[in-house]
């Protein structure tokens, strides 16, 4: 049977605020993504120049090489605003939570073979500071990028680094015999040959002074490089077929994370490079220059579980980058 | 079965420290001067960061987890809010003037403190005091939006919501607000920490939400009021933030007590002078009232404040300046306040009336020493000329004070007949305030305040008029052009409350969700 249930109609006066009806129509009712988004962040009329920057403005698109018309031409297609992100980020913690239980609970840290173990400690733990170093970069974003549709992604890729580093920490406080695993894994970020490379190009960015450069740096070619070869290419594939399928739950989060994640990049590498020629070209001379510096300082990391096949995975995997980046527009 | 030796299991404090403190490095590629730029300039001296004592434990997971509970029910509140009609329900429709003038001053500062706590997260070298803010960061736009979201209703069906972000810019009042966050975020990172965090987080913001959460709640404004108390628990976090900042800067170096001192004078009295805006929504435009804002100065301030700067003393620290003077003003600023948008209501976009007897006889109960001296007889007078059809809107500019912006309407301590003036001249200009406060926060940094974009000012230099337009064509309105700019709806966002769309709408459908149609 069909209720018909009833409400006092009235009819509105307007469906959204002006500044949004300016761009979606006046007839039309806003997303809240729309509207948590658009235009928010001050343009006009600031008061006082930074003591910190007073080159700039306190929001500068001049801050960048790549010029828009309109920075709100960049859209998040997953339309996040703050109760859409930590929704969904809610409940991957929620398949992440009953990972680390199913393993946890089961003592299949333990089922795992002693080498593969060995080499999940070497290859995951020191990466819990790269993501730190994400979480950085991602921040300097959402400090001095201009425009919430930009720089609001940046908050949330921000702290979805903090996350990843802390499910790392938890991953190795579940398979090392003691904390002190982590102390090693700090003590080869800091010293070992193999992630000097990584940590200079993490430094590097912490340096730039051009908001896209950073997003090229970190979203597009480390985060790029990185997720496809280490989570789905090594943990899931390689590893997972040696007995390491625990180890794959226990990294579910950063699997599925960059799987969304990347269609943000995507779009924002496509709008950037379509704005001119100009853009295009700046792109790609960063791309080009990040994606190569990226690739070799995942090298040697490669090489802790791959041994000889990294350099032909590694090269797989830059490939895939490419072709993936040719979708978006920049030709590398 | 061979059971291996359980591992040690780590406290909670252990644990988080390995969540977070472990995570950073001495950076060797690149120096940490550049890495971290900004953190030496303004004097503060820091030797340990690891003597940071995280104010809350919360990693990331338990963070979505909590965070994604509370927008859950926020919005299915908000949404039944919306599909009820609810703001039907709300007191009087005066009281929709109140939340107009939360979303146009309040909620893009919101958007503001999350920009700025991004920026000290990105630039504090301590992993554990950029966690915080980078948390805080993200609150903040999760305040922003929500405000944003549960007042879009409203804009639905009244005037005066429309345009919160483009009049932010430019409407006279909106600096006030505006220029507070632009001052802080333009500062040093420890000066934003102790301007935002610790000035307004800590010490006065039960000042500012309380008024507007409370007055939501006993005025039927469901859905202000969910978002204010959803939003508590964030800020009981950010609370915590801004005391620690203050504590750690403090015992790092004895030389940070006269920097950190400075700041805490001119944040609190940059501050309280915004909150102005807060004291006259209290008492004027809340229909059913919560507490004068007098009484919330002297709960909220004195007597929490009063427990607050006793703690700090053992640092060194003393109350903030000019405490005497604010004493002083508790009477009388809120009726001033009041008095400058009732003749300036031709410029706002939001309506004023003249309270009703109830309301005035509320007012001289509440404000025995100034209310019947001093404003009462004001404002009966200019009822009485409205009833006669002389409502005077006044068309020219007032004078703004250099540092806080606000119009020259408040008295000298000791004398609520004389406005008080203070002039200083540097590099051959005269610039004026308001106050001894306001004139000596711009004696300390007056590269920075020459700056400030003064509406009244870039009216008078033509800035504030829609392109095309020409001030010399013959029967040119001023006002009228200015309005433009502000895309103010003449006659619709402005003026009384009386007459107003607002009033004829609300009763309209009031009318249809009490009674049947004949």
């Amino acid at each position: 049977m069909q209720m018909d249930l009833r409400t006092v109609t009235i009819k509105p006066q307007r469906q959204t605020f002006d500044h949004i009806a300016r761009r979606i129509g006046a007839d039309k009712a806003a997303t809240r993504y729309q509207e948590g988004t658009l235009e928010v962040q001050a343009t006009h009329n600031f008061h006082y120049r930074p003591t910190w920057d007073p080159d700039h403005e306190i929001f500068d698109a001049s801050r960048s090489a790549i010029k828009m018309a309109d920075w709100y031409a960049f859209k998040d297609p997953r339309q996040f605003y703050y109760g859409a992100y930590t929704l969904a980020r809610a409940k991957q913690q929620e398949t992440a939570e009953s990972n680390f239980d199913f393993v946890e609970g089961r003592g299949l840290a333990d089922t795992l073979p002693a080498e593969l173990k060995e080499t999940v400690l070497k290859l995951l733990l020191p990466l819990r500071h790269a993501a730190w170093g994400g979480n950085m970069n991602a921040a300097f974003i959402t400090a001095y990028g201009y425009g919430t549709a930009l720089t609001q992604p940046c908050i949330f890729h921000s702290m979805d680094m903090l996350g990843i580093a802390q499910y790392i920490t938890r991953v190795g406080l579940l398979l090392g015999d003691d904390v002190e695993v982590l102390d090693t894994a700090k003590q080869s970020w800091m010293e070992d040959s193999a992630w000097q490379g990584l940590r200079r190009y993490v430094e590097d960015c912490f340096v730039l002074k051009d908001p896209l450069e950073v997003f090229v740096a970190q979203m597009v070619a480390l985060d790029g490089l990185l997720y496809p070869l280490v989570y789905e290419t090594i943990i899931d594939n390689v590893l997972s077929s040696k007995g390491g399928t625990p180890i794959a739950m226990l990294t579910q989060f950063m699997t599925d994370w960059y799987a969304e994640t990347r269609k943000w990049v995507d779009a924002t590498v496509k709008t950037a490079a379509a704005e001119s020629a100009e853009n295009k070209a700046q792109m790609e001379t960063w791309i080009t220059h990040w994606r190569d510096r990226a690739a070799a300082a995942l090298m040697p990391i490669a090489q802790i579980a791959l041994g000889a096949e990294a350099d032909a995975i590694t090269s797989e995997v830059v490939d895939q980058f490419n072709a993936r980046m040719a979708k978006a527009g920049v030709s590398l | 079965m061979d059971m291996k030796v359980g591992k040690k299991k780590l406290g909670l404090k252990e644990k988080y420290q390995h969540m977070t403190r472990g995570l950073g490095w001495e950076t060797t590629y690149q120096s940490m001067d550049d890495v971290f730029p900004f953190v030496k300039y303004e004097g503060i001296k820091i030797h340990d960061w690891d003597k940071w004592e995280d104010p809350f434990r919360l990693t990331m997971d338990a963070y979505w987890k909590y965070q994604a509970e509370k927008e859950r029910k926020l919005y299915a509140i908000i949404d039944a809010y919306a599909q009820n009609n609810g703001h039907l329900n709300v007191t009087d429709a005066r009281y929709l003037n109140a939340i107009k003038l939360f979303l146009n001053g309040i909620s893009p500062l919101e958007y503001m403190a999350h920009r700025g706590f991004a920026m000290t997260g990105r630039q504090f070298p301590g992993v554990g005091a950029r966690v915080a803010c980078l948390m805080q960061s993200l609150d903040e736009i999760r305040h922003a939006q929500t405000q944003i979201h549960s007042l879009s209703n409203y804009n639905k069906y009244y005037n005066g919501f429309h345009e919160y972000r483009h009049m932010l810019e430019r409407v006279w009042y909106l600096s006030v607000p505006r220029s507070f966050f632009d001052d802080a975020v333009t500062a040093g990172p420890f000066e934003f920490m102790v301007a935002i965090g610790f000035s307004f987080e800590y010490v006065l913001t039960n000042l500012l939400f309380v008024p507007f959460v409370s007055g939501a709640a006993y005025n039927g404004d469901m859905g202000t009021m969910t978002f204010g108390f959803s939003a508590q628990s964030d800020e009981a976090r950010h609370m915590t933030l801004g005391l620690e900042v203050i504590k750690f800067v403090l015992e790092q170096d004895p030389d940070n007590l006269p920097i950190v001192q400075q700041w805490i004078d001119k944040w609190t009295w940059r501050g309280y002078r915004v909150l102005t805006l807060v004291g006259m929504m209290m008492d004027y435009m809340l229909p059913k009232r919560i507490m004068s804002w007098k009484e919330a100065w002297e709960v909220y301030f004195e007597e929490n404040g009063g427990a607050l700067f006793k703690d700090l003393a053992r640092y060194g620290i003393r109350p903030p300046k000019w405490l005497d003077q604010i004493e002083q003003d508790k009477d009388h600023i809120s009726h001033q306040a009041w008095a400058t948008f009732y003749n300036y209501a031709a410029a706002c976009n939001f309506h004023t009336w003249i309270p009703t007897d109830d309301e005035l006889d509320w007012l001289s109960q509440k404000y025995p020493n100034s209310f019947d001296k001093y404003y009462r007889p004001r404002l009966e007078h200019w009822r009485e000329e409205a009833k006669k059809g002389n409502r005077f809107y006044n068309k020219t500019l007032p004078m703004l004070c250099q540092t806080c912006q606000i119009p020259m309407i408040f008295t000298e301590p000791g004398d609520p007949t004389q406005i008080c003036y203070r002039e200083v001249d540097y590099k051959d200009n005269k610039y004026h305030f308001c106050s001894d406060g306001c004139k000596e926060i711009f004696e300390h940094e007056p590269e920075k305040y020459i700056q400030a974009w003064l509406p009244v000012h870039q009216i008078y230099q033509g800035n504030c008029f829609e392109e095309g337009v020409d001030p010399t064509a013959e029967g040119f309105d001023p006002l009228s052009a200015v309005l433009d700019y502000y895309h103010l709806a003449q006659g619709r966002d402005n003026l009384d409350f009386e007459g107003s769309e607002d009033q004829k709408n609300f009763e309209a459908w009031r009318g249809m969700a009490t009674k049947n149609a004949a």
